[in-house]
């Protein structure tokens, strides 16, 4: 182990399937009270490491520790170690609240002098005192997404995996559920959460943003935006907006030129230069502009700009 | 709007499952060429409206005219003018990339010659000229929907109903697809779109938030900001959690969050009140990197609206 | 209609039915593995029929006579008992399912030209083997009656009388072949319900259950395009295994093909035009594939089974059954092939056949086309 402080040690871990090296050789170290976002686009790897991590997988190469535990040698340790909620809620609709509770607290072996207090825990945490017979089906999302996340940590884990656990939740319960993260980190687990939704990831102590199987960048949500974004992001308000667009993304010096909504936002190299000459770029052409500032980018133009930066174009490449 | 009429409007529409009311008495209007965003999260009633303006589901009350058509009364006419992606991918998986574009070309009266510009057109805007013999199945998420939507668009349509299209799919796909929706305008199509990630909200045009079957508000994103009754302040520190108890239940301060790098607040006046959280902050022997007022998110406004109605009604 | 839209919906489920495995294997592996079940497991399963024998007299000419029992394949004899107690005790028992008994003035009343009465006992639980155990022991005592019949006229001085090869005697040692004729013109039509109601009750269900529908539904695609477009392809494929079953009711059952070929195709298309409706109409109705294709299997094979005449002659049904059995429409399919296959009856002289199977034809064409509703609940 490497410190007590670290939850998570991976150290050039690998996972080829066939030839495919959907895993490049990632090295990584959680804190323990840590919230760890994993992000990146579909078939980047994300899934394939919190498999390896939760002990599904067998590397190829390299080494992940979980709470101290080998995943390739111990599988079995390391599931009793973790908790784990996807996205599509694995609760039983057709059983009652705390049927759903006793299952899991069956399922991860919870010791019987514990039961009692981590059922009442895991009720109060969902805020279902009161409705502990009522049909999981019959919740609201917020209160299902709650509930098994009371189901994911009835057994303690020192390190929690969330798979997108609040995509499409409404804003109020999902303000809720990160409360609920925040305060479990703070009690020391470890939280490891995958998704594309920069959102979440706002939520989230440190990213590491993972492409083709290998890490692209690291740090918290703030050092991402400041460190990472390839030059700075600019807002265009004009008229004519669609020929503007035409025009600018062949421009010099714009390095990139996207439409939102009755915007345009620009990368550029550096933005005082660039907004003299976009604007007088676009009133060669006719078109007055209204408003041009500098703007902050969001999680989202970071992970665009770091994941097209590598592949040159925004487009998909083929799946092998 | 004087005079111009619009091309999608709905009037008190109305539709409930089994006692549950999943859209109440909504009302809105399109113009045409506006990309309109219907803004929620799940279970809000969205995809009950784009069925009911595609035609595909009738409702209990209530009216709605898409592209000049009555789809309550004709739904069968207004289908010939507008092109419905639903939610789950609705082509076939077991047909090639060309197939499922042929079928659809076929399905609505598309001529061979004006099909196949077109669809040479749309898979290179798409990124996907390389996959025309790929099957649907076995394309990747992101190019799925875009083939959903180059489906969607082969016979020109006046309106197009899009549901949660950028659902699942990743930032880059999702920012490919809005350049396509984007490039639409030119043509003059109406684009109504639905989308549960609220961040996604800040491209369209003019937005309606929806929570519970009912709207919340609707204008431009930017508009809507500039409304939000008091502002948002970001406090980057290392020590979130002592700073939250602090300044929660400070008069003027109405939440607190804590996020990756510090914290979120809601407050009134940002002016008066930055210098006195300042002062709690130090009276506390807490530190902090930066205090500063921050542009508000979707996120932030649906939150406001939702707590402003249950205050109204505890009132 | 559309015609092209109609054409565009047919190609589309052409290729998709030649993309799945599983509908190729429905459609080639089903009607052989059926045709092969029903064909054999109708008509052969009364071979080797345990048999107790109590011969009372236990003469050289008694010994002969229950010789021919011991060498038919349709008996075996199990056992020769000494007593009446012992034969019954057997049957009872189950030991066997048949017994002969010889009474003891077997030799005497034959050489003296009396009728003899042989004494069979049979155990009727199952009542088709019982039937074809009492034909096959009447075959075998009516060749041996005409053996001894012919002994005793060249005996009483008439010589050279030629031994009578009675046709009746041959008809009865080729009583399996016989019920074959009549069964396998049955099989073809009760496989050909099941088949073909099986194919389309998949296809509607299918695009619920993967998303497609709500996007269909979403185009001028008109639901009588729809139907006939997912019909029209299912169609060829029924007419192509209606031949498969066909030729091998000719060429492995050896069924004879008295009829006009278009008589057939004719009468098939119009079943098969119920069939699928059928199917497609337990597919709109039920919106999962498991459910529809388990509807259609019931409504199906069980009528087609048990009330078109395939094992019960519908002559022989309780007036009521009959009335209902005018309902089934595999009833009118089933006479219609047999007709073909067997007699090469004029389709003039079948037109009440061919009326009934029109009318359901249209009935359920019109039923199915109607439950469909371009709409979302």
């Amino acid at each position: 182990m490497n410190g007590a402080s670290s939850a998570v040690v991976v150290t050039d871990l690998v996972k080829r399937f066939g030839d495919f090296v959907a895993v490049d050789a990632i090295s990584l170290e959680a804190r323990k009270g840590e919230i760890f976002g994993f992000l990146g686009p579909n078939g980047a790897g994300k899934s394939t490491t919190i498999r390896m991590l939760c002990g599904l997988l067998r590397p190829t190469s390299g080494q992940a520790q979980v709470s101290g535990l080998d995943v390739a040698t111990q599988p079995e340790q390391v599931r009793q170690n973790i908790g784990y909620m996807s996205q599509k809620f694995s609760l039983y609709n057709d059983l009652t609240v705390s049927e759903n509770l006793n299952f899991f607290a069956g399922m991860y072996s919870v010791g019987r002098s514990d039961l009692t207090s981590r059922l009442d825990w895991a009720i109060d945490m969902a805020g279902l005192r009161g409705r502990e017979n009522s049909f999981t089906g019959t919740l609201a999302a917020g209160w299902k997404q709650r509930l098994a996340l009371g189901c994911a940590v009835l057994h303690r884990p020192q390190v929690l995996f969330l798979d997108e656990p609040t995509s499409g939740v409404d804003p109020l319960s999902r303000r809720k559920f990160w409360d609920m993260i925040h305060t479990m980190a703070a009690e020391g687990v470890t939280v490891f959460v995958t998704t594309h939704y920069m959102d979440e990831a706002e939520y989230c102590n440190r990213l590491v943003l993972i492409d083709r199987g290998k890490i692209v960048a690291s740090g918290s949500p703030l050092e991402l935006k400041q460190k990472y974004m390839a030059g700075d992001l600019l807002l265009v308000e004009c008229d004519e907006i669609g020929t503007a667009l035409e025009l600018l993304q062949g421009a010099p010096g714009v390095d990139d030129a996207a439409i939102f909504g009755n915007a345009l936002h620009l990368v550029v190299p550096k933005a005082s230069a660039a907004i003299a000459a976009v604007t007088s770029y676009l009133s060669q052409h006719g078109i007055t502009v209204q408003t041009i500032e500098p703007i902050r980018p969001s999680l989202e133009d970071v992970f665009v700009s770091l994941t097209t930066a590598r592949t040159g174009a925004a487009t998909e490449k083929p799946i092998p | 709007m004087t005079g111009v009429p619009y091309t999608i409007e709905v009037h008190e529409l109305t539709k409930s499952f089994s006692g549950v009311v999943a859209v109440d008495h909504l009302s809105f209007s399109i113009s045409k060429g506006e990309i309109f965003g219907l803004v929620g999260p799940d279970g809000a009633g969205k995809t009950t409206v784009m069925r009911m303006l595609a035609g595909v589901m009738a409702p209990d009350s209530g009216g709605a005219v898409v592209a000049g058509c009555d789809v309550v009364a004709s739904p069968e006419s207004a289908k010939q003018r507008l092109s419905y992606m639903p939610q789950r991918f609705g082509l076939y998986e077991d047909l090639t990339v060309d197939e499922n574009i042929g079928f659809y070309a076929k399905i609505f009266g598309v001529k061979a010659a004006a099909r196949d510009e077109r669809a040479a057109r749309l898979l290179a805007a798409a990124g996907m000229s390389e996959f025309r013999s790929r099957l649907a199945g076995k394309l990747s998420g992101g190019m799925k929907q875009k083939l959903g939507l180059v489906c969607a668009l082969i016979h020109t349509p006046e309106v197009l109903l899009l549901d949660e299209p950028t659902n699942g799919v990743d930032p880059v796909s999702r920012r490919d697809f809005w350049c396509i929706l984007y490039s639409l305008l030119n043509e003059g199509v109406t684009i109504l779109v639905t989308t549960a990630y609220l961040d996604e909200a800040e491209r369209c045009h003019r937005i309606a938030l929806m929570h519970e079957g009912r709207m919340l508000f609707c204008d431009t994103p930017a508009r809507l900001k500039a409304n939000l009754p008091g502002a948002v302040l970001s406090i980057v520190t290392s020590q979130p959690r002592e700073i939250s108890e602090r300044l929660a239940g400070q008069s003027g301060v109405s939440s607190v969050m804590i996020v990756g790098d510090g914290l979120h607040l809601m407050v009134g006046d940002a002016a008066t009140l930055i210098p006195q959280l300042k002062e709690i902050i130090a009276a506390a022997g807490l530190s902090y990197e930066s205090i500063e007022q921050v542009a508000p998110t979707v996120e932030d406004l649906f939150v406001e609206a939702v707590t402003g109605t249950m205050r109204g009604m505890e009132q | 209609m559309n015609i092209n839209r109609l054409l565009a919906m047919a190609g589309k489920e052409i290729i998709q039915i030649k993309r799945d495995a599983r509908s190729i294997g429905i459609v080639i592996a089903m009607p052989l593995v059926m045709m092969l079940a029903f064909g054999y497991g109708v008509s052969f399963d009364t071979k080797h029929i345990p048999l107790y024998v109590y011969d009372m007299e236990g003469s050289r000419q008694s010994q002969d006579f229950l010789k021919r029992f011991q060498s038919s394949i349709y008996f075996r004899v199990v056992k020769s008992v000494t007593t009446y107690r012992e034969l019954v005790q057997a049957l009872d028992d189950g030991k066997c399912q048949m017994g002969i008994v010889v009474p003891a003035d077997f030799s005497s009343r034959l050489s003296s030209g009396e009728t003899v009465a042989i004494q069979a006992l049979i155990d009727g639980t199952d009542s088709n083997s019982a039937n074809l155990g009492m034909g096959y022991s009447q075959a075998i005592i009516q060749a041996y009656s005409q053996q001894v019949t012919t002994q005793w006229q060249q005996r009483q001085g008439h010589a050279n009388v030629l031994p009578p090869i009675s046709v009746d005697s041959r008809t009865w040692f080729n009583e399996s072949l016989e019920s074959m004729a009549t069964i396998v013109p049955g099989v073809v039509a009760l496989v050909m319900a099941v088949v073909g109601t099986f194919l389309t009750s998949l296809t509607i269900a299918r695009e619920w259950e993967r998303g497609t529908m709500e996007q269909l539904i979403s185009t001028p695609v008109t639901p009588m395009e729809i139907m006939f477009g997912k019909l029209t392809p299912y169609m060829v494929v029924g007419l192509f295994d209606t031949c498969v079953c066909a030729a091998m009711g000719v060429w492995w059952f050896g069924v004879p093909f008295r009829g006009h070929v278009w008589v057939f195709f004719l009468s098939s298309i119009l079943f098969l035009t119920v069939v699928l409706s059928m199917g497609y109409f337990f597919s709109v109705v039920a919106k999962t594939q498991l459910a529809a294709s388990q509807i259609s299997l019931i409504a199906t094979f069980l009528p087609a089974f048990l009330l078109s005449g395939f094992i019960y002659p519908i002559d022989q049904m309780p007036a009521v059954i009959q009335v209902i059995t005018h309902a089934v429409p595999a009833r009118y399919y089933m006479a219609i092939l047999r007709d073909v296959f067997l007699k090469g009856t004029p389709i003039l002289l079948m037109w009440r056949d061919f009326a009934g199977l029109a009318l359901f034809a249209l009935l359920l064409a019109v039923v199915a086309s109607r439950a469909f509703k371009k709409r979302l609940e």
